[in-house]
């Protein structure tokens, strides 16, 4: 006996349905079934994890997903998530994990803070007509440039990585995504002139022709690493933590490891693949110092060095210490950053909304004068062009989204990321799943997202008469919270709307 | 010419290039009412081989030297001179199915009469390419007959 009530109902009308099968074919979940004897189609709704695969690729839009109407009783407090949690720990005994982002009601700051406009005085810009600068710098930047008599620069500069727009791609492994995935992000990041990140899982061969556009990651695991892959980089990122998932490592189960996962990250097929909680060489920010010029060293100063962290309660003291650390980049991911798996108990109750965090690091950077020392990339959910505009306003150079990348690719955020089933083709290692990504349609996709952004950040630019994004970063005077507390908008370091 | 290709490493086997062939060679155009009401039933051109690991859809190939022609004994079955497309003429089609034997690639389907791929009779872009959602299907020219 099932104790769990399904989640969802989907609904047939048959008078549109013409029998096709194709929901039938498409769901990795088995939702959908045909009789053997009678062709007459049926579904099992306790499968459903309400993807949309089979509502998309119906040709006559015969079914719908709804929420199931059987429900239990209600309460605020024992709510249907809780009751069906408790059912499916009683029935395995085990940790709960789920995929993508953090999903409870906590506050979202970027929805409570609200953007300025030029009127009258100081007018807007049309970005139509005249010139408006995304392009953005990453890097290190010296406290002063000096030139010699022919004004020529004297000053030796920190290796900067230019990108087109202050958006980038972050990190997926191959392994937690589909290779067709990886490469769509790559083939966008480089049509868009920014750039991909590899996540902890190598760079596979395939990717060779992107690699000017790839950000390397060295995690705890250190999967995939050597010094070919390093000099490929535009970027090393050591990730010390995942916002989705703040102090906790990583697990790739082994029969996600085939033959290519295998190459990739360099181990050996059907092991699992375990990614430590902490680096077991880096216990202090000395350790760290260590570890980002060792890899300085062994690409020859020419790459930025970056450290991934969550966003947690003393991110700024620890940011801080990061600058110190002499990395380049200091990257900050919030709460709601997503994850191909992740415990429940702690994607839902682990770290602190990016809004705060940023507002808090890029303040004490400032405060310590370590600003400019370091670039700041802020992550964990980016829903639009908007978040982006006040993300740079709080301080950040420029962001990283991902979520939203997936979902341009077909992603419904249906949060079983975990499974490996992924029907979309992105987070899964089937050879029949994979395919239905094809990276020419969806890089295509995912470089759109990045175009249609860019020309919104430039409409909002221009509509507060900035133009160029250098004017607007870290620019809080651009920024009014609404129905905030005192406290929170002294974090944020905005002021309230009308005043 | 322009000829319909398959690419197997993006085929999903969800066979809607079945569903719009029928669709197109309706005679009322409407995806229900071909699938449903029509009388008689409309007959999809090309046809999905394979399962979800491995399929692709198979069509007609429009052979410089059609071995369907040539097997036709009534000449129903035509290879227009100057667009290269080869149709079965159904007034003229006894439903001997020589054709069917003949074609090497097992591009024709047996019915009361013979039927095949038209390439959609001259549409820029036939229904089966126009609607596969993973562009598994290509329809471009200078390629080979395979």
């Amino acid at each position: 006996m099932n104790f769990l009530n399904p989640e969802f109902q989907i609904i047939r009308d048959k008078d549109r349905c013409i029998k096709c099968g194709a929901c039938v074919r498409q769901c990795s979940y088995e939702v959908h079934v045909s009789d053997k004897d009678t062709g007459e189609l049926y579904t099992n709704d306790i499968n459903c994890v309400a993807c949309h695969r089979c509502t998309s690729i119906c040709p006559t839009r015969t079914l719908t997903v709804k929420k199931n109407e059987s429900v239990y009783r209600e309460s605020a407090n024992w709510t249907s998530d809780y009751i069906n949690q408790i059912f499916r720990q009683a029935e395995t005994g085990g940790v709960l994990l789920s995929g993508m982002s953090n999903p409870q009601p906590y506050p979202i700051y970027w929805d409570k803070i609200l953007l300025n406009a030029s009127q009258v005085t100081n007018p807007s810009i049309d970005p139509l007509r005249e010139p408006m600068e995304t392009r953005t710098y990453i890097g290190a930047k010296p406290d002063k440039i000096e030139f010699d008599s022919n004004g020529k620069l004297k000053t030796k500069m920190p290796p900067q990585v230019k990108l087109e727009m202050p958006i980038m791609f972050s990190a997926m492994s191959f392994g937690s995504i589909s290779l067709n995935a990886q490469k769509s992000l790559a083939a966008a990041a480089q049509q868009c002139g920014t750039l991909f990140n590899t996540g902890e899982g190598g760079l596979h061969e395939e990717l060779m022709p992107y690699k000017d556009c790839a950000i390397v990651q060295v995690a705890s695991g250190r999967f995939g690493v050597s010094k070919e892959y390093l000099d490929m980089g535009r970027i090393i990122e050591i990730k010390i933590g995942q916002g989705a998932k703040p102090g906790i490592g990583g697990h790739l189960p082994g029969e996600k490891i085939n033959e290519d996962v295998s190459k990739t990250r360099m181990i050996p097929i059907g092991t699992d693949a375990i990614s430590p909680a902490p680096h077991h060489d880096i216990y202090s920010i000395e350790d760290l110092r260590q570890l980002v010029y060792s890899l300085k060293e062994a690409t020859n100063y020419q790459k930025p060095v970056s450290v991934k962290i969550a966003a947690v309660h003393n991110s700024a003291a620890i940011a801080s210490g990061i600058a110190r650390a002499g990395a380049d980049i200091i990257v900050l991911d919030g709460f709601r950053g997503g994850t191909g798996a992740a415990p429940v108990r702690i994607r839902d109750n682990v770290g602190i909304p990016i809004e705060l965090a940023l507002a808090a690091v890029d303040e004490r950077l400032r405060s310590e004068s370590l600003r400019s020392k370091v670039s700041l990339i802020a992550a964990g959910s980016f829903r639009n062009s908007a978040d982006v505009v006040k993300g740079i306003a709080l301080g950040a150079d420029a962001v990283y989204i991902a979520s939203a990348a997936l979902i341009a690719m077909g992603c419904h955020m249906c949060r079983q990321c975990h499974t490996g089933k992924c029907n979309w083709g992105i987070a899964t290692q089937r050879s029949d799943l994979v395919k239905r990504l094809n990276p020419e349609i969806m890089s295509q996709r995912a470089a759109n997202l990045l175009t249609a952004w860019n020309h919104e950040i430039k409409e909002m630019l221009g509509g507060m008469g900035i133009n160029s994004i250098d004017s607007l970063r870290g620019n809080r005077l651009m920024l009014r919270g609404i129905g905030l507390s005192q406290k929170e908008l002294d974090i944020l370091g905005i002021k309230h709307a009308g005043e | 010419m322009k000829r319909i290709y398959a690419r197997e490493q993006y085929c999903i086997n969800c066979r809607l290039c079945e569903c719009f062939c029928k669709t197109a060679h309706s005679v009322s155009k409407d995806i229900i009412k071909a699938h449903k009401t029509e009388k008689p039933e409309p007959v999809s051109r090309l046809f999905v081989e394979g399962d979800n690991m491995l399929s692709f859809a198979v069509n007609c190939r429009h052979c410089d030297k059609p071995a369907c022609v040539e097997a036709c004994i009534t000449g129903a079955m035509v290879k227009d001179p100057e667009t290269g497309i080869v149709i079965n003429n159904s007034e003229r089609c006894v439903g001997c199915l020589s054709c069917v034997l003949a074609c090497p690639y097992g591009a024709v389907k047996a019915g009361n009469i013979a039927y095949k791929c038209d390439l959609c009779r001259g549409e820029e872009m036939p229904a089966c390419v126009k609607n596969c959602p993973n562009r598994a299907l290509i329809y471009i020219e200078g390629g080979s007959e395979r």
